[in-house]
């Protein structure tokens, strides 16, 4: 669904973002891609969704490259790529619903069929009885879980969701996790950045790393434990993986 | 339409309609982002009311100026003793040759509207008269004035141009020395209308520019405001073209207002001035009325209104709304 083929990114000013990144995700495949902050986590996810290009390499999505996208083309690849965002981009003058029905009333959906899957959308992130507020009303993970609605509700084949769980307790993070699985089992490929490394340990799902703009793991050697690789990455405050309640573990 | 994946579709492309419903569809469309943009100027109405007087007024300055000129030249088409023409007749010529030439030039009654002999004795009494020289005119032994034939041509004839050619068929005559014609004010006056029509031009063009510039900021300072709206839209899959829209609508409203506005304050400055232009009237025993503020000058206004408008929020859109891309 997702390929890199030898992508690197220098930033104007010479920064380099991204070196010589292969990957492969493959369709229905739900994966997290985790690594420092300024590792290229996010650079990798603006390169799927055309927010930037890349210098050098091709990225592929479901067979066709990117680099034949025509600047005219942008705004239509976007829309079979539902976005969230740890800063969840709503817009704050407007409703849940409004937020909710922008991607519809952009590709020209009738009122009908936007008051269907707005509320279909909403509903399948608990929040059909906020419809009519404002996201200012709504709690941190409330606002993050409208992000997730307005993403999905024109069903797009691809979610990529980057720090979706930034601002929200461990719990709220679960849920947001496991509305990511409901859309996964649906058949929905689903490509989460993160370095919340508990729940990544918690989830069992494919996990990349990249370190430094450079793939270290794709997370397709099971000898390998991403966790290892990324052992200065943990929390010290967080409790050691091995003593996690056997209850989130799959 | 989906570039990277076959088959999928929105409902909204799978549903067969219809060619005319499509464009009835769009139509309403077009009406409701219009109407949205309406709404978005009546939020902020402080701000959306100095915008509009500030173009009301930049409309109006050469709308009245204009319409000065129009009436200008109305009232001056209306002065018929301008081109009057005077023959002076050869010194010698018997009262007989004289009368004879009255007939003459009366009979082109194509040309003429009026002719009348003045004497040589008859113009003495009036020199003396007028000038306050009637003791040292005692002293010539002779009358040296000559007899006048004073013309009033048809008013088509009173241009300065077919005035000239007139005159110089009536100096064919036998007997006539000379003629003049009293056209060097009414040239005059001629070159200071124009000369005001040129000013009008150029203050039209003027205030023409500054109203295409400030929509096009006030355009650009909305987009710039809105940077986040766009760059979410954006995001979400918004065409360019999709954002423009309602930006486009809003230069729209602000021609469309501000002409109105204009139309409005020119109606009246208009009656303003038409009690002094009545007064001014009566003075020279005539009656005028300010002309050419009808529905169709509302039309004009509001078309070059209009235009100004659209191109303003053309030039500022297809300049910023490129820029701002999602980070």
């Amino acid at each position: 669904m997702i390929k890199f083929d030898r992508v690197s990114k220098t930033y104007l000013g010479g920064q380099q973002a991204l070196q010589q990144v292969d990957f492969h995700i493959e369709p229905g495949e739900m994966a997290f891609l985790t690594g420092h902050s300024g590792a290229g986590k996010s650079t990798i996810l603006k390169l799927i969704s055309l927010m930037a290009r890349p210098s050098v390499g091709n990225v592929l999505i479901n067979g066709h490259n990117l680099n034949d996208i025509k600047l005219s083309q942008v705004p239509y690849i976007r829309r079979d790529i539902g976005m969230i965002f740890q800063s969840h981009q709503l817009l704050m003058d407007k409703t849940v619903f409004d937020n909710v029905a922008l991607p519809l009333v952009i590709e020209g959906y009738s009122r009908k069929q936007i008051q269907k899957r707005v509320s279909a959308a909403l509903d399948m992130v608990g929040l059909l009885h906020k419809i009519q507020q404002l996201p200012q009303a709504l709690s941190g993970g409330e606002q993050q879980r409208v992000g997730i609605a307005r993403a999905v509700v024109n069903r797009p084949p691809l979610l990529l969701a980057d720090e979706p769980t930034g601002n929200l307790d461990p719990k709220l993070s679960m849920e947001i996790m496991r509305l990511f699985e409901d859309f996964n089992q649906a058949g929905v490929c689903v490509f989460v950045a993160t370095h919340d490394l508990g729940l990544i340990a918690r989830m069992k799902y494919r996990t990349l790393t990249i370190k430094q703009g450079r793939m270290i793991d794709d997370g397709l050697n099971d000898q390998n434990d991403p966790l290892s690789t990324l052992s200065d990455l943990h929390d010290p405050n967080l409790p050691p993986m091995t003593k996690l309640p056997p209850k989130y573990t799959l | 339409m989906s570039l990277l994946f076959n088959g999928r579709t929105g409902d909204n492309t799978t549903r067969r309609v219809g060619f005319f419903q499509r464009v009835f569809m769009g139509g309403i469309n077009h009406l409701r982002q219009a109407l949205a943009s309406l709404g978005e100027l009546w939020r902020s109405p402080l701000a959306t009311f100095m915008t509009i007087g500030v173009l009301g007024l930049s409309i109006t300055l050469p709308s009245t100026l204009y319409l000065m000129v129009k009436n200008t030249e109305k009232v001056t088409a209306g002065w018929e003793q301008a081109g009057e023409i005077s023959l002076y007749l050869q010194s010698g010529t018997t009262e007989q040759q004289a009368n004879q030439l009255l007939l003459a030039v009366s009979s082109m009654t194509s040309k003429i509207d009026s002719a009348r002999l003045i004497a040589p004795d008859i113009a003495l009494e009036e020199f003396e008269a007028l000038s306050g020289l009637g003791d040292s005119l005692a002293y010539l032994d002779k009358n040296p004035l000559p007899y006048v034939l004073l013309i009033t041509p048809k008013p088509q004839y009173l241009q300065p141009e077919s005035a000239k050619r007139l005159l110089q068929e009536l100096e064919q005559q036998s007997v006539v020395d000379f003629g003049k014609l009293d056209i060097e004010w009414l040239e005059k006056l001629y070159a200071i209308v124009s000369i005001a029509k040129d000013i009008v031009w150029i203050v039209a063009i003027l205030l023409c520019v500054s109203v295409v510039l400030i929509i096009g900021n006030t355009i650009r300072l909305n987009i710039l405001s809105q940077r986040e709206e766009i760059a979410v839209m954006k995001l979400v899959g918004a065409t360019d073209n999709f954002i423009r829209f309602p930006f486009l609508y809003t230069g729209f409203w602000y021609g469309f207002l501000g002409g109105l506005l204009a139309w409005m304050l020119v109606a009246f400055l208009l009656w303003w001035i038409q009690s002094g232009v009545e007064n001014l009237a009566g003075l020279y025993q005539a009656e005028f009325t300010i002309s050419g503020l009808d529905m169709q000058a509302l039309g004009v206004i509001l078309l070059i209104s209009i235009s100004l408008g659209l191109i303003g929020s053309l030039i500022s859109v297809q300049k910023h709304i490129k820029e701002i891309e999602p980070s």
